[in-house]
Parts: structure tokens; C-alpha cells; sequence
């Protein structure tokens, strides 16, 4: 045994049960330990992707001709557009973007039964940018223990020059923070001139100023108080897990008894776990609890308590995962075997060969456990819904055609006794190019001839639409027919609109309606 | 009566009140709670000095920024008249005709001119401008006075009929039965019905032809397609404005009804007519 490489931390967990305060007590801060493996490894990863994501999306070019605007993400809300890459949307098309939130929705059904709670670990942006913000703390006052040596200090004029620092520089990232949004609402590099020198709208320094709070706030005095309190995942969350769900999760049935002083333990005979009490799982929970009570509301499963462990694990010469991610069947499995179904305390002899290494009877993770009917239908679900939106969006119509039949009057009698019906047509152009289209009525109906109004053509079977790119033309048109080719008083007819170069068409049925008495 | 009764399970004092066994914990109010409200009372403090507030006897309070709704709503018209200005400007300086060739003035013109219409007109000619017997349907191609945008202009500006404007549309058209007699007026009323269907007794055409080119024919012409100068309708097309039958035709003929239209110049003034003259014209029934 090597004891003597451990350090032995003075933490305590101050949001565990135990110690929980009343809800309106002061909070207690909390100073998470820098920890470093394989998880931290992975998100700082998740962390450069996801703030490389966000700052730099809106800088991103797509060329989509002079019609439109060339930047690849932009939500246009004053020409009310959605850019995204090759997709345009125009607003009756939301629908793809709520598809899109339903495939998030069960996405996040997918992955919690899966993996638990790796959003919350990894990706929130809650998450990331209290990172973030760490990341800064630790830069300029240290790591855990100059932390809490420099908050306890009195106020002198270098503890004032350093908090002032780390405040600024949060507040600076707050303002990018805050000023990277703004840019998915507008020309990004216009924007940018435009807010520096004062030229941007009320409108978008207002958004920056607010979502600066927010990221100050949350990220740099709030931190874990908005997962604890403010967030609703938590409770939804852990309503999905189930016991074949990974979670981060201290083995107690190898770890217990926890012993401070192994050696003499050992040595009085009495039964030692692998945990040897040195609270380096808690002096890194930026969540402020203690991973060994168990499951817990306040775990955002960021797995920092496993780098922390496997860490100390390894300086002693013990097997890696005495915190790990782990299901809760394989968790009672060895629960079982370490108590003799629940005869006897727990016994980490049990779970061990005489020669010190692990029982094959343990269970073990394994990726098969995680294909079960849930995950498959939650899979199922998804993809059905991705595949419905991609086929939607692969085959919809970017040439649309909408007609309103004029109600009052329903149909006018001309001096010669025909009748005329007006009609608002509605040709929708949805790609940026401008396009003539022509209008033209079914064939089928017969003596009907149709003039479109401020046309200089009068009475004619079809007509050239020129459209203007990426818009809504509107026109009225005026149909007419001889008395003697109508049956009834009213009777259906289409109008067809094609594009003669693409050989796109759009059809709309619409009623022709006539006096009950014709002369 | 209460008395300090402190709750074994939390520690904390009660109000001392008790309701059916059940006591109410007395923990202060969380501290944004309280902060919030004090904030509310120092920003109330500021809003009574600005913004009107106290009631008086007769009035209330005015505030020092001078707020009003009234006033909000006064600068919110203002700035909706000065953002049509340019176009307003344009529509005064244009003839109509100049207007409808104009797309964009066109629009806004016939947005305006629908707007006034469903205020000054759907009285008479009804909210889709299709009329009723006696008053004409607009969107139709039968003009009594001329369908061209300056004369559909004149005859809104200043009427018809309406003997308060001096350059009101007028005709009038005598009461026959005075000089036809009965079976002359019959015959006259086949002949007109003949000339756009067909009629009940063709033996009253031939001699209602007659009588109508000693008669009618000044006014509405030898070939009955009428008189635009003298608002004289043309007897042969499909419309008829006070029916199309012999007994209609003969009652018109006997004791003709004529519509008045008021001139609209002085009330709504030239852009607003011209507006309306550009939605008429736009109906469907415009002649160039």
C-alpha cells in the first residue's frame, strides 16, 4: 500500500443531504478542485466544439446568389426567413423546425435512457460555460485550496486587484457571450461595425446586455444554485432513468468500509474497502455534494468524480473504477454478491478471488445492456421523425400557388350577360432567383377566359407571371364565362402556375359561381 | 390569542396561530423576495413623480415627463400620416389615370380608396360595391355616366343629381305617362325587353319601335345604347337597373326613378376622392 501518496482532502460536501442548509440560508460557495483524465479530456473537447459552435456559426459564408443574403445560419426575422446552409424556410414552414424540437425532445429520451445524464454533464450550456468560467477563476486566484485561502482572507489590495481581474474578464466573456447571439439575427460582419460604432439597433445592444447578466449570473455567481433550483431537467431527467441506464455511480460494494488508515486497519484484521476517505471525489464536484451518498437530484453526472478517483486508485495500486459509470441491475448484482443478498454488511473480501483480484461473478458494463426495447423505440421514434422531415424538406414545393375566391360579390353579371368571378392569386416564388411563371386555367373549363388586373391583355387562356426572387406576388384576376357553358351555380375549375424552365407547377381548385337565373 | 410556539421538527417559531391542529411555520421571506418588493416601492416612488398618478377632484396628477395616452396615440397617427406622406403627396399631385398606371401608387390607392369606400359608400352600394336596384353595382362594366377614371372622378366629386353642387351630374328623363298612352307604352316596353332577350309578346316589338325612335331615341339613341354625357343607360345590354322585364321597363317608363348621389369633394377632398376613383376603377369594371 501506498498511503502515503495521497493527499488527504479537507472537503466537505456542503449541498449532500447531510449538510444541506434551509432553502433561504446564504449559499455556501463551493471551490471545485481541478481535476484531470479521461473525462476531463473529453469535456474540454465537448467544450471547444460546442463554444467553437456557437461563436463562429454566424461567420460562416454560403452563397446563394444575389438575391440573398450570404450568410449560412441567419434567422431574418425582419424578411421573416430561416437560413440554414442549403435550407431555406419560410415562415408556414415552421413546421420543420418544430420537428426538428420533437427530435431534440426524444433525442434527449434517447440519451438519458442510454447515458443518464449526459446533457447535463456535458453539454448545457449552463454546464459549458460554468467551465468556462472556472477555467478563468483558476487562471487568475489558483486552484481549491488558494481559492478558499484568498475567500477567507480580509479585503487588501491584492485580494481587490485579483477579484476585480477574474470579474472583468467574466464580464468580457459574458459580453461575447451575449454579443455572439445577436449575429444569427443579422449580416454578421455588418452587424459587428454597425454595434461597435453605435450603429446597430435599440434592439441588439438591448439582447447583449441582457444575456451579459444572464452569463455573469449563472455562469459566474449562481453556478450550480441554477441546476439545483432554476432547472427543470433534474426532475425530468431522472423520471427517464432506469436501472439499465448508466449512471455516475460510487461502487460501494468495493469501496466500504471506507478506511482513513488502511494499513492499521488491515492489521487489526477487520474487513477494509478500496475507499480510503480522501474526499478527492468531493473536493471536485462543482455541484458541492458527495458522489459516495448515492444517486442524488444535485448530480449532473459530469464525471469529474471518476477522473478524481481513478487518479488516487491508480497512486495506491487499485483497480480503476471505484466511481464509475455504471447501470443500477449491475450495481445490485454486486451489491448482492459484496453482502450475501443483504445478509451481512458489506464484505469487499467477497468480491475478490483469494489472490486480490475481482470475483468473475462481478458484473460488468457492456454495450449490448444498452440495446433494450426502451432505447430502440426512443431510436425508432427519432429517426422516424428525421426521416419525415427529410423527406419533407427533400420534396417540397418551392413554387406555391394560393387562391382566394372573392366572396362579396360572389359573381358580377357583364353587359353581355356574362358572368365574372374575381379571384386573388397568390404566387409564392420560394427560392431566391427571379422566375416567370405562367398562369394558365384548366382546359377543362371550357369558354372560360380569365384578365388579370392592370394587365393590358384582356380575356386570355394563360398569362406571364414575372415573380421577384425569394417573394409573394399577389394579383387579381378576373375569370369570366359565357353563360351558356355554365351548368349550376357553381362549379369547380383549377388554375395550374408552371415554371416552363424547371417544369415546376403548382395547381389550385377554385369555385366559379353563377346566378341561379341567366338569361 | 397567540402565544411563541416554536415547531419540534424544524426549529422554527410559529405564527401562533392554529387551525384544526395545523400551525403555520413563521420563516422569513426569501431575500430576493424582500428585495423585490422594496425595489417595487422605491420605483413606485419614482413613477407617482413622473407619470400621472394621484386622483384630484377633477383631474389627477399630470407627472413631469407629461405622459398621456391621448398623446401617445395623437403621435402614433402623426407618425402613421408622415409615413404615407410621399405617397399621399404623390396621389394629390397625379391624375388618376397616372395613379393606376403606377404599381406601387395603385396599390396604396386602392387599399386607401377600400378604406374610405366601406366608411362613405357601402351605405348605397353595399359592402362588396355591388349595389341593389336603384343603386349600381360598381364592379360591373355598365357605366351610366362613364366608366374612365376622370369620369367616375367628376362623378364622385361633385354628384349626381345633388343640386347643392354646381357641376353635379343632372338629366332627367320625363314621365311618359303623360304622353304615351297605355298600349303605346306596352309596345315600347316589349321593344326594350327584345333588345337584350326574349319577350312575351313578340307582336308589341315592331311597333314598340316606333314609339321608341319618336320618343326615346333623342335620349338613348337610335341604336338604344344610350348617352354617357346625359347619364342615358344602354337599353340593350344585360343590366338593368330597376329590373329587366316588360312590367319594370313599363313602370320606369310611366314614372322614371332616378338616383341622386351626393358630391363627395367637400367632405373627403381630392387625394381621398381620387383614392376612392382608383378602387372603383380597380373593381374590375375600368374602362381605359
Amino acid at each position: 500500500m501506498q498511503d502515503q501518496d495521497v493527499t488527504r482532502l479537507d472537503a466537505v460536501a456542503t449541498n449532500s443531504a447531510a449538510n444541506r442548509q434551509p432553502l433561504y440560508a446564504r449559499r455556501k460557495k463551493i471551490f471545485p478542485k481541478r481535476a484531470s483524465g479521461a473525462f476531463r479530456q473529453f469535456k474540454w473537447i465537448v467544450m471547444a466544439i460546442t463554444l467553437g459552435i456557437y461563436y463562429l456559426v454566424p461567420w460562416i459564408r454560403w452563397d446563394r446568389g444575389p438575391f440573398a443574403p450570404d450568410q449560412a445560419v441567419l434567422i431574418d426575422m425582419a424578411n421573416r426567413r430561416f437560413y440554414f446552409f442549403f435550407i431555406e424556410i419560410w415562415p408556414q414552414e415552421f413546421i420543420y423546425v418544430a420537428g426538428l424540437l420533437v427530435m431534440a425532445g426524444i433525442g434527449l429520451f434517447l440519451v438519458t435512457s442510454t447515458v443518464g445524464r449526459a446533457w447535463c454533464g456535458y453539454t448545457c450550456p449552463q454546464t459549458v460555460w460554468v467551465d468556462l468560467f472556472l477555467v478563468i477563476e483558476r487562471f487568475f486566484e489558483g486552484d481549491r485550496n488558494a481559492r478558499i485561502k484568498l475567500d477567507a482572507a480580509p479585503w487588501s489590495f491584492t485580494k481587490l486587484r485579483i477579484r476585480v481581474i477574474k470579474h472583468l474578464s467574466w464580464l468580457v466573456v459574458a459580453v461575447l457571450t451575449g454579443g455572439a447571439w445577436i449575429f444569427y439575427f443579422a449580416d454578421a460582419p455588418t452587424l459587428a461595425v454597425d454595434f461597435v460604432t453605435g450603429n446597430a439597433a435599440f434592439i441588439a445592444y438591448a439582447t447583449v446586455a441582457v444575456l451579459t447578466a444572464t452569463t455573469y449570473v449563472f455562469g459566474g455567481l449562481m453556478r450550480e444554485q441554477v441546476c439545483t433550483y432554476m432547472c427543470p431537467w433534474p426532475r425530468i431527467q431522472a423520471a427517464m432513468l432506469d436501472e439499465t441506464s448508466l449512471t455516475v455511480t460510487y461502487n460501494d460494494w468495493r469501496g466500504e468500509p471506507r478506511s482513513r488508515h488502511t494499513k492499521k486497519a488491515a492489521a487489526t484484521g477487520a474487513s477494509v474497502g478500496d475507499c480510503v476517505d480522501c474526499n478527492a471525489c468531493v473536493a471536485v464536484c462543482p455541484m458541492g455534494i458527495d458522489i459516495r451518498d448515492g444517486q442524488q437530484l444535485e448530480c449532473i453526472t459530469c464525471a469529474l468524480c471518476i477522473d478524481a478517483c481513478d487518479d488516487v486508485m491508480g497512486r495506491l495500486g487499485k483497480e480503476h473504477g471505484l466511481i464509475s459509470y455504471s447501470t443500477l441491475n449491475d450495481y445490485d448484482a454486486n451489491m448482492a454478491i459484496a453482502t450475501r443478498s443483504g445478509s451481512c454488511s458489506i464484505t469487499p473480501e467477497l468480491v475478490r478471488k483469494p489472490d486480490g483480484t475481482f470475483s468473475d461473478k462481478l458484473a460488468h458494463f457492456h454495450v449490448r445492456k444498452l440495446l433494450r426495447p426502451r432505447t430502440f423505440i426512443y431510436f425508432g421514434a427519432w429517426s422516424a421523425v428525421g426521416v419525415s422531415i427529410a423527406f419533407a424538406l427533400a420534396t417540397r414545393d418551392r413554387l406555391e400557388l394560393n387562391v382566394l375566391h372573392d366572396r362579396n360579390p360572389q359573381f358580377v353579371i357583364l353587359s353581355d350577360g356574362a358572368v365574372r368571378n374575381g379571384y386573388t392569386v397568390k404566387l409564392l416564388n420560394m427560392v431566391p432567383q427571379p422566375r416567370t411563371v405562367v398562369l394558365k386555367l384548366d382546359e377543362s373549363f371550357e369558354g372560360a377566359s380569365m384578365t388579370v388586373a392592370g394587365d393590358d391583355t384582356a380575356n386570355v387562356l394563360e398569362t406571364e407571371v414575372v415573380l421577384e426572387p425569394d417573394r409573394l406576388k399577389t394579383i387579381k384576376v378576373f375569370v369570366r364565362a359565357d353563360p351558356e357553358v355554365l351548368s349550376g351555380t357553381s362549379q369547380s375549375f383549377t388554375f395550374v402556375a408552371t415554371d416552363p424552365t424547371t417544369g415546376e407547377r403548382a395547381d389550385y381548385t377554385a369555385t366559379f359561381n353563377a346566378p341561379e337565373k341567366l338569361k | 390569542m397567540s402565544e411563541k410556539h416554536i415547531d419540534e421538527v424544524s426549529g422554527v417559531a410559529t405564527t401562533g396561530h392554529e387551525w384544526d391542529g395545523i400551525r403555520e411555520l413563521d420563516n422569513p421571506m426569501p431575500r430576493w423576495w424582500v428585495w423585490t418588493f422594496y425595489a417595487t416601492i422605491i420605483w413606485s416612488l419614482g413613477y407617482v413623480i413622473a407619470y400621472p398618478a394621484w386622483p384630484l377632484l377633477t383631474s389627477a396628477t399630470q407627472g413631469v415627463l407629461g405622459y398621456s395616452s391621448r398623446g401617445e396615440v395623437r403621435k402614433d397617427l402623426t407618425a402613421a400620416d408622415d409615413a404615407m406622406g410621399a405617397y399621399r403627396a404623390a396621389i394629390k399631385d397625379k391624375s388618376v389615370e397616372a395613379i393606376l398606371a403606377d404599381d406601387q401608387l395603385r396599390s396604396i390607392a386602392v387599399a386607401a380608396g377600400g378604406a374610405s369606400f366601406k366608411v362613405n359608400c357601402v351605405q348605397c352600394h353595399g359592402s362588396g360595391a355591388a349595389g341593389s336596384q336603384g343603386f349600381p353595382n360598381l364592379n360591373d362594366d355598365d357605366w351610366l355616366w362613364g366608366g374612365k377614371p376622370d369620369q367616375i372622378q367628376q362623378t364622385l366629386a361633385h354628384g349626381i343629381r345633388f343640386t347643392k353642387d354646381d357641376q353635379t351630374r343632372d338629366s332627367l328623363m320625363p314621365a311618359f305617362a303623360d304622353v304615351l298612352d297605355s298600349a303605346q307604352i306596352a309596345q315600347v316596353s316589349t321593344y326594350v325587353v327584345s333588345l337584350s332577350g326574349p319577350v312575351k309578346n313578340a307582336s308589341l316589338v315592331e311597333p314598340g319601335k316606333t314609339v321608341f325612335a319618336e320618343n326615346c331615341a333623342a335620349c338613348h339613341g337610335d341604336d338604344a345604347k344610350g348617352n354617357k354625357e346625359l347619364g342615358a343607360p344602354n337599353l340593350t345590354d344585360a343590366i338593368a337597373l330597376y329590373g329587366a322585364d316588360e312590367a319594370a321597363i313599363a313602370t320606369q317608363v310611366r314614372a322614371p326613378r332616378m338616383g341622386a348621389m351626393p358630391a363627395w369633394n367637400a367632405r373627403l377632398g381630392d387625394t381621398a376622392i381620387k383614392e376612392l376613383a382608383a378602387f372603383v376603377h380597380s373593381l374590375g369594371g375600368g374602362e381605359k
